[in-house]
């Protein structure tokens, strides 16, 4: 029998899918924010993407001043809440805490974070608002954190905003891709709905922008266009048996297990190809949903795997097995997934090489590509002027995030080719700001 | 070696070890006695006898820091409210079936003859000595008793000597902290013939204030008063009021030393200052009896390492390095030390010295360890008193120990800054920066944060200033 039993209803659910990190009682946050040395130049904020002034708001929670805390935490960070949950704080903030020098177990930087910012938005605390009306408008494509960072920038400013999005829930992949025992889609949407309150933005879903006529008409309404329209779907890996059901990307079965929960079909033999952070999470879940046996299959060794040592722990932690050094080269089966056949490698400077004849099959019954995601570059084709690099990524200055057609500006996962929420937050912000550094230049 | 010998015999009151609960809540009954004794203290000072009186609803106050509670403690409670004659009844059962614990009677009356028929009482019920609480801050003293009596030494003599004239055992008087000089009511004491002194009880507070309800805490019905203060935070001026009446040549009285004691470590600060047995309250009231068994073996242990055999061995064996200021050697001279291997890269110690010191750590680019402009470095200790990490920063001595100069010999010499701007003065060629190289200083890093940058760049479009000023 598996580790886990598969959930066959919500509560189940939510118990194979435990919070790893919980929300803090009032006692655990004074306790905890005691133990904060108040750093001078404190490594935890310069560790943080946002810049977050972490000694400065758990200085306020421990003199009992939440919600002081949680102004200075969404001062930096729109997705306060968001960023405490599902940072990578261990690589981080925490990684940067002092006390980890000391062999000290370093400050919970994270979830202090979102006890402050979680008791704000239950209790609806007015810390922001729209500025006053400057007369100008952009339109944001993509309710993402990258998005919705700048709608919040933007109304700050006096700005209109109108966000459209193409799926009917805000947030992008914090809830639609994000591991769900890293955050539930309750607190994922309650912070959206409470910036949403604070600002003022107007949020259109279900309205995907794909065509030039759209675009079109953006611009013709528009002052400025932002794009926070992240990545696309799984890349395709151009295997042979690849379109065999029960081969799924595993940005889709994420997104499928956030929305569904325990309605996910999952298989009992689950094979898990790529080393990623986002590999790491999909079998994860798979074994939290009662698979038997789920094996994580990559191309080159263990040390060279991009995900985040604790990301790989979490998923040993839950029973998923380590398969290194080999490279699938078919998905074989009859109409249905049977297995992977896979070929055995080794690394010769750098270079990954087959070994020949050293090919066999993993019986499996799903398949999860964790192999990246698509860039959207149909989309961008249609904007006249835009840049992108070789891989794909939307040109922009570092500072403004404004693109090679200077009416467009980005910043988010389309931009720096897939990071964490936390940098789309913080680049939207800066990007927000660079918008309006170019709409007060152009003022007639 | 043998096991040290804890017992005392505090001016003709003899213990099975030096560590008596005081006068307080906590023997307010026989029963609470009992119980301690059987956990093992050493002797209690009776809930203070007298009228009975009536208390208040909402009693204590709690001072407390981050997460530690009752660092400091505050009380506006009275003397017993319980009928004498149960007192007394209860005490000669505790004395019967613990005869060679130490049994002390605190009491507060007023007059002459009530001095004298309770004197004579607790007498009778066994006894082994008397404390007159000359020291209560709140509720009594307006009824001129407690810390009334104690902050007027010749009343204070008066009714020691009513006292003496019947007390058959040895008699404590408890002096109040309440007071510019503790040794004038100690020698008080002394003239009136006490047998000891016990001290501080407790010092008149506000604890804090409610910042909903405005009033003070303990809140009685939307109003406070001032109380009585105690617990951990007090210690520093008890072990200064101890040590002051232990090298007063006119009091020569045994101390029972009363104050912030928590532990083994607190209890042998006091006896090293001169107590002869010391009093606990707060700690018994927060932790219950049970933290005797760490206090007895913490002392055990420290007797043994320092081969001290009873604990006379080790009262008042700090006194002689208690000194006036003016006889400290202005010769001697530390400095820090950063042991670089320790540091976690804090840089409280840096931020200290800035701001709050002399300027003397210094930040160098691509480390997060500081460095010690030894220069500058006046030996304060600050920096080594804020460091997280032990003995990362030690003060280590850079004379040679060969010279020896005091201020009392500098003045004997006339050799003393005695004008405005005197060339002799200690801080006369020291450096400091110039006043105006404090603006701007390091902003990035006091007040960190991208919004800040934001705000900033929203104006100026440049990127934070970096080290303005400084020294990186």
């Amino acid at each position: 029998m598996a580790e886990y039993q598969t959930p066959t209803s919500e509560p189940e659910f939510h118990a194979n899918f435990a919070q790893i990190k919980p929300r803090m009682n009032t006692s655990e946050a004074l306790f905890e924010s005691s133990r904060c040395l108040f750093c001078f130049d404190a490594p935890c904020i310069n560790a943080c993407p946002s810049g977050i002034d972490i000694p400065q708001f758990i200085r306020q929670i421990n003199t009992g001043n939440t919600t002081g805390a949680a102004r200075t935490i969404y001062e930096a960070n729109y997705f306060g809440n968001a960023c405490g949950k599902v940072c990578p704080t261990e690589v981080l903030c925490e990684g940067a805490c002092v006390y980890n020098l000391q062999e000290v177990k370093p400050i919970e930087i994270g979830r202090l974070q979102s006890f402050a910012t979680r008791e704000a938005i239950e209790q609806d605390k007015q810390l922001f608002g729209p500025g006053p009306a400057n007369g100008r408008k952009v339109a944001v494509i993509g309710a993402g954190p990258a998005g919705i960072s700048a709608a919040c920038e933007l109304r700050s400013l006096g700005y209109e905003v109108d966000v459209f999005e193409a799926k009917d829930q805000p947030s992008g992949l914090t809830v639609y891709g994000v591991a769900p025992y890293k955050i539930t889609n309750e607190e994922v949407l309650a912070e959206m709905a409470y910036l949403e309150g604070q600002f003022g933005y107007r949020v259109h879903y279900n309205q995907p922008i794909s065509s030039r006529r759209e675009l079109e008409a953006l611009e013709a309404s528009y002052d400025v266009i932002f794009l926070g329209i992240g990545l696309g779907p799984t890349n395709a890996l151009q295997l042979p048996g690849e379109e065999r059901s029960n081969c799924v990307g595993a940005v889709e079965f994420i997104e499928q297990l956030r929305q569904r929960h325990h309605h996910t079909a999952v298989g009992r033999r689950v094979i898990v190809l790529g080393g990623g952070n986002t590999a790491m999470d999909a079998a994860s879940e798979a074994a939290r949903m009662g698979a038997e046996d789920v094996v994580l299959a990559y191309r080159r060794g263990k040390e060279e795997m991009g995900a985040y040592d604790f990301e790989y722990d979490l998923a040993k932690g839950v029973g998923v097995k380590g398969l290194f050094n080999v490279a699938p080269v078919e998905i074989v089966g009859n109409g249905k997934v049977e297995g992977v056949k896979f070929v055995r490698t080794a690394t010769l400077n750098g270079q990954v090489r087959t070994v020949p004849g050293s090919e066999f099959v993993a019986p499996c019954d799903m398949v999860i590509k964790a192999t990246g995601q698509a860039k959207q570059t149909q989309l961008l084709a249609l904007i006249p002027g835009l840049r992108l690099d070789d891989k794909g990524r939307i040109v922009a200055d570092e500072r403004t995030g404004q693109t090679t057609n200077p009416r467009y500006f980005t910043s988010g996962d389309a931009r720096n080719g897939g990071a964490e929420v936390v940098n789309a937050s913080s680049e939207a912000k800066a990007a927000a700001r660079g918008i309006h550094e170019y709409l007060t230049k152009t003022k007639d | 070696m043998a096991m040290p010998d804890l017992s005392i015999n505090f001016a003709g009151i003899k213990s099975p070890n030096p560590f008596w609960l005081a006068s307080a809540p906590p023997t307010n009954s026989g029963y609470q006695v009992m119980k301690a004794f059987d956990a093992g203290w050493g002797g209690a000072v009776w809930k203070t006898l007298g009228v009975p009186v009536v208390n208040v609803s909402s009693r204590y106050g709690s001072m407390n820091y981050r997460d530690k509670r009752m660092v400091g403690f505050n009380n506006i409670e009275l003397i017993s409210d319980r009928p004498l004659s149960d007192n007394l009844r209860e005490i000669e059962e505790v004395k019967k079936r613990f005869p060679h614990h130490a049994v002390i009677a605190s009491l507060m009356v007023q007059s002459r003859q009530e001095w004298h028929d309770i004197v004579r009482d607790v007498q009778n019920a066994g006894s082994d000595g008397i404390e007159l609480n000359f020291g209560c801050p709140h509720g009594m003293c307006e009824r001129g008793m407690g810390s009334a009596v104690g902050q007027e030494p010749a009343v204070l003599q008066t009714i020691v000597e009513w006292v003496m004239e019947v007390a058959r055992i040895p008699v404590i008087v408890k002096l109040t902290p309440n007071i510019s000089d503790i040794t004038e009511p100690a020698m008080a004491a002394r003239r009136g013939g006490a047998d000891a002194i016990s001290l501080i009880n407790t010092i008149q507070s506000i604890v804090g204030v409610d910042l909903d309800l405005f009033a003070p805490y303990p809140i009685v019905d939307g109003k406070g008063s001032n109380g009585g203060y105690c617990g951990p935070a007090v210690k520093p001026i008890a072990l200064n009021m101890v040590k002051n009446c232990a090298q007063h040549p006119d009091v020569r009285l045994p101390i029972s030393g009363i104050g912030g004691i928590e532990n083994w470590r607190d209890a042998v600060e006091h006896i090293l200052l001169g107590a002869s047995s010391v009093q606990v309250c707060t700690a018994a009231m927060h932790f219950g009896f049970g933290i005797i068994r760490e206090m007895t073996s913490g002392l055990e242990q420290y007797m043994k390492e320092k081969g001290f055999h009873t604990i006379y061995d080790m009262v008042g064996k700090a006194l002689p390095n208690v000194k006036h200021w003016e006889d400290l050697n202005l010769k001697y001279k530390v400095t820090a030390t950063i042991h670089e291997e320790k540091c976690i890269g804090c840089q409280l110690c840096y931020t200290a010295c800035e701001d709050g010191a002399h300027q003397a750590i210094r930040l160098n680019a691509g480390t997060r360890v500081p460095e010690i402009i030894e220069d500058n470095c006046v030996g304060c200790n600050l920096c080594s008193l804020v460091c997280p990490v032990e003995d990362c920063i030690t003060m280590d001595r850079r004379d040679d120990g060969s010279e020896q100069l005091t201020w009392k010999e500098r003045t004997a010499a006339g050799t003393i800054p005695t004008e405005f701007n005197d060339e002799r003065a200690g801080g006369r060629h020291h450096w400091v920066p110039e006043p105006a190289a404090a603006l701007n200083k390091e902003k990035h890093k006091t007040l960190p944060g991208k919004a800040r940058q934001y705000a900033e760049s929203a104006t100026a479009l440049e990127p934070a200033p970096h080290g303005a000023g400084g020294s990186e």
